[in-house]
């Protein structure tokens, strides 16, 4: 689903260079629940960013769902994000004069869905996520919780391949947290790959497999039941 | 383009900072409002500048014997000459371009000495001999009856033609001049027209105190013989006066013994010179109405253009959201290019509206008190200049949203999302 190869990044500020992504190899298949774990300035955002073609990238290469993705226009990377990537962010970044309805119809408003299909089925996914009754409430009128669940049924709606949450759960606490969590491996269940980034440990010990990112390249990949295996060891020793 | 969502967004992103709306609106409506009065006002200039002429044909010139200043031919200077019948057969022989032309005569006795007699009542009127082309050249409004006709001309009728205060000095007010007689220089005219000027004041004053005669009738009763007064000339339509004018004047030195240099013997008058003056000074007053309109206007949007920027600014965050969900460039371009266009057009429209208004009630408030002056009337805008005005906001519109809808595509998605902005 997702294969890069030698990625390199370099943000210029000024004279400044910043050397943020030094080469990263990854792959992740289809269907995998992987999180992205690494200190703040070790490229992880970047790196979430890149697979979500909102930022570019300078050296290297990067297959999404078996295309190339390089150079490309503004005009065709919203399609590919529009088509394959459902974006869950910490902020939630909900249209605040939007209502629910109208926010997760959001994405099917530039696939250019008519207006009475994109309402009836935003008002199915909220549905789903036991936000029925806010259907018409503003963003503000909302918890923390329902907040990030209208943003993850924002991200569904246009039954994208890719889910990726950048801290989906680092303003929320952390009941509401590991509620996120569950609702995120339902996702999984589904068959869509879910990348999370997060600092949070018992975060990334929810999913599948964990890469930690340190000063721009992988320092290591983990299988959950790997990790287990190596927190009894530390235990034992 | 009618799109509930796309209409929702300009709706809440004007509503949220009403004030800022108004202000940037009241610019642009400021803008189309002056434009549209001093246009008014420039046409009421205009109208009650040209309003004064009447219906004249602009391609028109007048034509005189003066003195000779030249000898020649053994002619001395300071002869004086008269136009004759067959002066006016050669013209019209010799010149194609001439479309009409009026020989002119006039009777003694103008104003100040009494010439005409009915009854008891004793009037000084001025007397005038036409040909009937004279009413295309410098029309009068025939009220009753008609104009002197070609039979009138051949048969030399002693008929005329009377002015509206002829009627009123020489007839009771209830009374029909048709078919009555007036005694003019003790000869019996049967009046067969009645009419009114089209000029206004002095100049119409002094048109509606005037008899016309048949001109041959004249020519007779005043033994004038074959003498012409002067000449009212008018040119084919795609032929300037000035051409006729020229030709007329050469055939005329050549005719009379005139030295070909000698251009004070022959006075003439050529309208369409002083009206292209005074054409040039209204497209003048016009251009400059549009420089200054468009000059407000332009302050107006580019007002519209700064806010848009804030907005912009504002929204940068939400911009980036739409994107991250997949909003194509051309979705956010349109969105703001529509924001501001809709922003111009209905401020410029209202401005357009309430200044169309404002010309109206001043019209309605001038005609209905009497007030119209001389260089006055009719203060309107036309609906060409009306759409145009349109057509041009629409498209600063477009253009007021353009640098802040390209400033939103520059920015990267990235950009817009980060928390720490």
């Amino acid at each position: 689903m997702i294969r890069l190869e030698g990625i390199h990044k370099t943000y210029i500020t000024g004279t400044n260079e910043l050397h943020v992504l030094k080469g990263i190899d990854l792959h992740i298949e289809k269907g995998e629940m992987v999180s992205i774990m690494g200190s703040s300035g070790s490229g992880k955002s970047t790196l979430l960013n890149i697979i979500g073609i909102l930022d570019n990238y300078d050296k290297g290469k990067y297959w999404l769902d078996g295309d190339l993705i390089g150079k490309m226009s503004e005009t065709k990377a919203a399609q590919y994000r529009n088509r394959l990537i459902g974006f869950v962010f910490q902020s939630f970044n909900l249209i605040s004069f939007k209502n629910a309805v109208e926010n997760v119809a959001l994405p099917l408003y530039y696939k250019k869905v008519s207006r009475k299909k994109r309402n009836k089925l935003a008002l199915e996914y909220l549905d789903k996520l036991g936000l029925k009754e806010w259907a018409t409430h503003l963003p503000n009128e909302l918890s923390g919780g329902q907040k990030q669940r209208l943003a993850i049924a924002r991200a569904l709606i246009a039954e994208p391949k890719i889910i990726l949450a950048d801290e989906p759960t680092g303003a929320l606490d952390s009941k509401t947290s590991l509620e996120m969590m569950d609702l995120f491996k339902e996702i999984n269940d589904m068959g869509i790959t879910v990348i999370i980034v997060t600092h949070e440990r018992d975060i990334a010990a929810k999913t599948g497999k964990i890469i930690r990112l340190k000063d721009g390249i992988i320092d290591s990949i983990m299988d959950n039941g790997e990790r287990k295996k190596w927190l009894a060891d530390q235990v034992m020793a | 383009m009618f799109d509930l969502d796309k209409w929702n967004e300009i709706y809440f992103a004007l509503k949220k900072n009403k004030l800022r709306t108004f202000f940037t609106a009241f610019g642009v409506f400021w803008g189309i409002f002056m434009l549209v009065v001093m246009m008014g006002a420039g046409a009421g200039l205009y109208n009650g500048v040209t309003r004064d002429m009447g219906d004249m044909a602009t391609n028109s010139m007048f034509m005189w014997t003066q003195t000779t200043t030249m000898p020649y031919k053994g002619f001395p200077r300071g002869r004086r000459y008269m136009f004759r019948n067959s002066d006016t057969e050669a013209l019209k022989d010799n010149i194609p371009e001439i479309k009409y032309i009026a020989a002119r005569l006039q009777g003694w006795g103008g104003e100040g000495s009494n010439n005409v007699i009915r009854g008891d009542r004793i009037g000084g009127f001025s007397i005038q001999g036409d040909y009937p082309d004279y009413n295309k050249i410098e029309p009068v409004n025939i009220i009753e009856g008609r104009f002197i006709n070609d039979i009138d001309i051949g048969n030399q009728r002693k008929v005329a033609v009377i002015g509206i205060r002829v009627k009123d000095e020489m007839f009771n007010a209830d009374e029909d001049p048709i078919g009555e007689y007036l005694q003019i220089r003790g000869v019996y005219f049967k009046v067969v027209g009645l009419f009114k000027s089209k000029k206004r004041d002095q100049q119409a004053d002094r048109d509606n105190q005037q008899i016309i005669l048949p001109f041959t009738t004249l020519q007779r009763v005043y033994n004038y013989g074959d003498v012409v007064g002067w000449y009212a000339i008018t040119s084919q339509d795609d032929v300037p006066v000035s051409v006729v004018e020229e030709k007329a004047k050469t055939l005329m030195k050549k005719r009379h013994g005139i030295h070909p240099d000698d251009d004070r013997a022959i006075g003439s008058f050529n309208l369409q010179t002083e009206f292209k003056k005074m054409t040039n000074l209204f497209t003048g007053i016009d251009g400059l109405i549009w420089i200054v309109g468009i000059g407000t206007l332009f302050a107006g949007v580019i007002g519209v253009s700064n806010i848009m920027l804030i907005v912009v600014k504002e929204r940068t965050k939400e911009i980036g959201i739409q994107r991250a969900l997949g909003a194509s460039p051309r979705n956010i371009i349109s969105q703001i290019i529509t924001e501001s266009v809709f922003l111009t057009t209905f401020a410029g429209y209202f401005g357009l509206v309430v200044g169309v208004g404002l010309l109206e009630l001043l019209n309605y408030i001038m005609v209905s008190t009497g007030a119209e002056g001389d260089m006055f009337a009719n203060p309107t805008i036309d609906f060409h200049k009306a759409m145009t005005a349109l057509v041009i906001l629409v498209v600063s519109g477009a253009f007021a949203g353009w640098i802040p809808a390209k400033r939103a595509i520059s920015i990267k998605p990235i950009d817009a999302l980060r928390d720490e902005v």
